[in-house]
């Protein structure tokens, strides 16, 4: 099999096949993810091949969602359960936090939970309240989950499988409004896969490095491009680091990257107030403490709840607002 | 969300008295009972052909445990207040309605019970002395759910009704449950109490369990308080027959009657296995001691409203009955008796010698695959806790 140009949405949804053909036991479970392959249709086809017992359309109940794919699991299941959009998971949390997370922990691993939660998340996308949050640490604080995000089309086909495969549960965050967004992908090519639990470097650089993950990552991305190629001056060389896993965090890709330009800008689209940005700042600090030349900076959305989306494009972290951050630390 | 630890309200008003003696009065007519308070046999067509096979002696086995694990319970109780365990969450009153509840059930059935369920869990097989822990603080939950089919404790009101239910999807799924499996089906059995029909859990699970055609018996131990909240606190209408505006069936019985809940589960089990269900049962009964060693019920209720229920003791009614219909001699009686002193002084030895757990206890089993950074921690505090060794 050759290389195809695919979505990120294609390349999820090519990986929850892959995984359900892999094990029966996976199942989809969610609201709308049957018939009508989710709202960004992202399950497209699933109940159709695989049939309404292995991809579920489920009551419009969040709790029900978490709390019977919980059952499920210690049934013997890997259920997969879809929320529809960041800002309707917390009817959910109770059985998350309460349950999901810690039924390995209490049973002292007789019970495990392989349950992964996908989560489309972020804003950028014009919809209305509720739609666009970015609730990561929310999650991130919990122990006994883990979470991640994917941040392009490559990685979210090898990470759903990856978080599908974990016998713990997985809150797996997906960039909406990246969804869209092309690359190549050779499913036969896996020279590509990392590790779920690892960060992973996507452009050198030695004067600054810029750390984030889901959305930001092409915003990122897009910076060093741009930073690189600067007209009149002499080009800045950012490294970029897709974190990827924001729990447990892997920072020690980080960290090589800091002792090297010494200085770090950490983005991302949550708010900022004891946030993973902030994990990842304290962190760093505490491992570079010798080799920072500036304070780690953070560009991220703002500690407000989420705006009307008329305003979200000075709410999401954007090129200018990255370099301007870049311009600092290395003023500093 | 009422609280485990169960601090008491202030006085309750006049009306609140009467509201509570008035909701804990009487099952009502549509109350399933086979054996009387005054241990009299009561003819119920209906339900009386799924105990048939309880002769004197199955009538015996059944008095045995409601002793024992009386017996037990009053022990742990004793344990928590000479500072043994930090609480108790006393079952003294509901003994039938879990007797008679998990002797319904079969070894393949799978139960997730709340954490007053004692009873349940002695019928699964699990040793009074594993539940200690968990009251000691020694551990979360000391048994193996998927060996014994009895879930861990479920502390957050409600959360069991959901994982129940999902459980009983997948056995559906794994086609244990249809017409042809009678005997061999499989079926769960979700326990919860009154106040937890508030919970908005509990609501889903039905909504779940009835799409799906989920075969789960959810047992709801109305025992008329949510530590200091009387039933008509959390609803206008009988709990049982909230089942049919979710399109299952839904019976109240005399929790107190071990008897009738032994017939009503069997019942409700079948039906599930058979693909019938889900069944919601509702077993009247009564909290006859305190919401946790925490609470106190004197705040809230009246003293008449506990001798009231003496009169109705889910163990007596069975003593009588097998004297005045069986001529049970008092030899056997003495002899569950003293049984039951032997467990109780078996459990007060083992709770004296746990073993408090050790640091590393902290940071055991949080993951399946283990996580580098709480790997580290976990190394980082124990060298540091080591440092003071000599």
């Amino acid at each position: 099999m050759g290389a195809s140009t695919i979505t990120m949405a294609k390349a999820l949804n090519n990986g929850l096949r892959a995984a359900m053909e892999r094990d029966p036991k996976v199942l989809v479970m969610g609201e709308d993810v049957g018939k009508l392959g989710g709202v960004f249709r992202i399950t497209d086809g699933l109940a159709k091949d695989f049939g309404e017992q292995r991809v579920l359309d489920t009551p419009l109940a969040e709790s029900g969602i978490i709390g019977t794919a919980v059952g499920l699991a210690i049934r013997g299941y890997r259920p997969v359960c879809e929320i529809q959009f960041d800002g309707f998971v917390f009817p959910g949390y109770d059985q998350i936090v309460s349950q999901l997370a810690k039924l390995h922990y209490r049973s002292q691993g007789r019970v495990l939970m392989p349950v992964v939660v996908r989560i489309p998340f972020g804003g950028g996308i014009g919809a209305v309240e509720h739609h666009s949050e970015s609730p990561e640490a929310l999650f991130a604080h919990v122990p006994g989950l883990k979470v991640v995000a994917c941040g392009n089309p490559v990685d979210a086909y090898w990470m759903i499988q990856q978080a599908i495969e974990c016998d713990d549960p997985v809150i797996f965050f997906e960039p909406k409004r990246r969804y869209w967004e092309k690359a190549e992908l050779d499913e036969s090519d896996r020279t590509v896969v990392l590790p779920l639990f690892r960060a992973r470097v996507l452009r050198s650089g030695s004067h600054a490095t810029l750390a984030g993950y889901g959305p930001v990552i092409r915003t990122c991305l897009d910076a060093a491009a741009a930073a690189s190629s600067s007209h009149g001056q002499s080009p800045i060389e950012l490294e970029v680091i897709d974190l990827r896993t924001l729990s447990p965090l892997d920072l020690a890709p980080v960290y090589d990257s800091v002792r090297r330009t010494g200085r770090l800008v950490v983005v991302s689209e949550a708010p900022s107030e004891v946030s993973v940005a902030a994990e990842v700042a304290a962190k760093v600090q505490q491992h570079c403490f010798y080799s920072l030349e500036a304070p780690v900076l953070r560009v991220t959305g703002f500690d407000t709840p989420y705006p009307p989306s008329g305003c979200e494009q000075d709410y999401i972290p954007d090129l200018d607002r990255i370099l301007e951050a870049v311009d600092r630390s290395l003023a500093w | 969300m009422a609280s485990f630890l169960g601090f008491a309200e202030p006085e309750p008003t006049p009306q609140q008295v009467i509201a509570g003696l008035r909701a804990t009065a009487e099952g009502g007519e549509d109350l399933v009972q086979l054996l009387s308070p005054e241990g009299e046999r009561v003819t119920d067509s209906r339900f009386e052909p799924w105990v048939a096979d309880v002769d004197v002696d199955r009538l015996r086995a059944l008095y045995r445990d409601m002793v024992l694990v009386r017996r037990a319970d009053r022990e742990a109780n004793a344990l928590q207040r000479q500072g043994q365990l930090s609480i108790w969450v006393p079952l003294l009153g509901q003994e039938a309605a879990q007797i008679g509840a998990g002797r319904a059930l079969m070894p393949q059935d799978m139960a997730f019970p709340s954490y007053r369920e004692h009873g349940v869990a002695w019928c699964r097989g699990i040793d009074p002395t594993e539940l200690l822990g968990i009251f000691r603080g020694t551990d979360h939950g000391s048994w193996d759910p998927h060996a014994t089919r009895f879930h861990l404790y479920t502390i957050v009101i409600g959360n069991q009704c959901l994982n129940a239910t999902g459980y009983a999807m997948g056995q559906r799924f794994d086609g244990r449950v249809g017409d042809g499996e009678g005997e061999t089906g499989e079926a769960t059995i979700c326990f919860f109490g009154d106040g937890a029909t508030s919970q908005g859990d509990v609501h889903e699970g039905f909504v779940w369990s009835a799409v799906y055609d989920a075969p789960v018996v959810f047992f709801c131990q109305n025992n008329q308080w949510a530590i200091s909240e009387p039933l008509e606190r959390q609803t206008r209408v009988p709990l049982y027959q909230r089942a049919r505006g979710y399109g299952f069936l839904g019976v109240r019985v005399d929790g107190n009657d071990v008897l009738a809940t032994l017939a009503v589960t069997r019942w409700a089990l079948q039906e599930c296995r058979t693909g019938n269900g889900p069944v919601l049962i509702e077993a009247f009964t009564y909290r006859m001691d305190a919401h946790t060693t925490s609470d106190d019920p004197s705040r809230y209720r009246l003293a008449e409203e506990l001798e009231l229920w003496k009169l109705k003791d889910p163990i007596e009614r069975v003593r009588v009955n097998l004297v005045r219909t069986h001529g049970e001699s008092q030899e056997f009686f003495d002899e569950v008796a003293a049984e039951s002193d032997t467990l109780a002084a078996r459990l007060r030895a083992h709770c004296l010698a746990m073993p408090k757990p050790k640091p590393e206890r902290i940071f055991s089993e949080v993951y399946a695959q283990s996580s580098p950074l709480l790997d580290a921690q976990r190394d980082e505090y124990l060298a540091y806790h080591s440092s003071f060794e000599e």
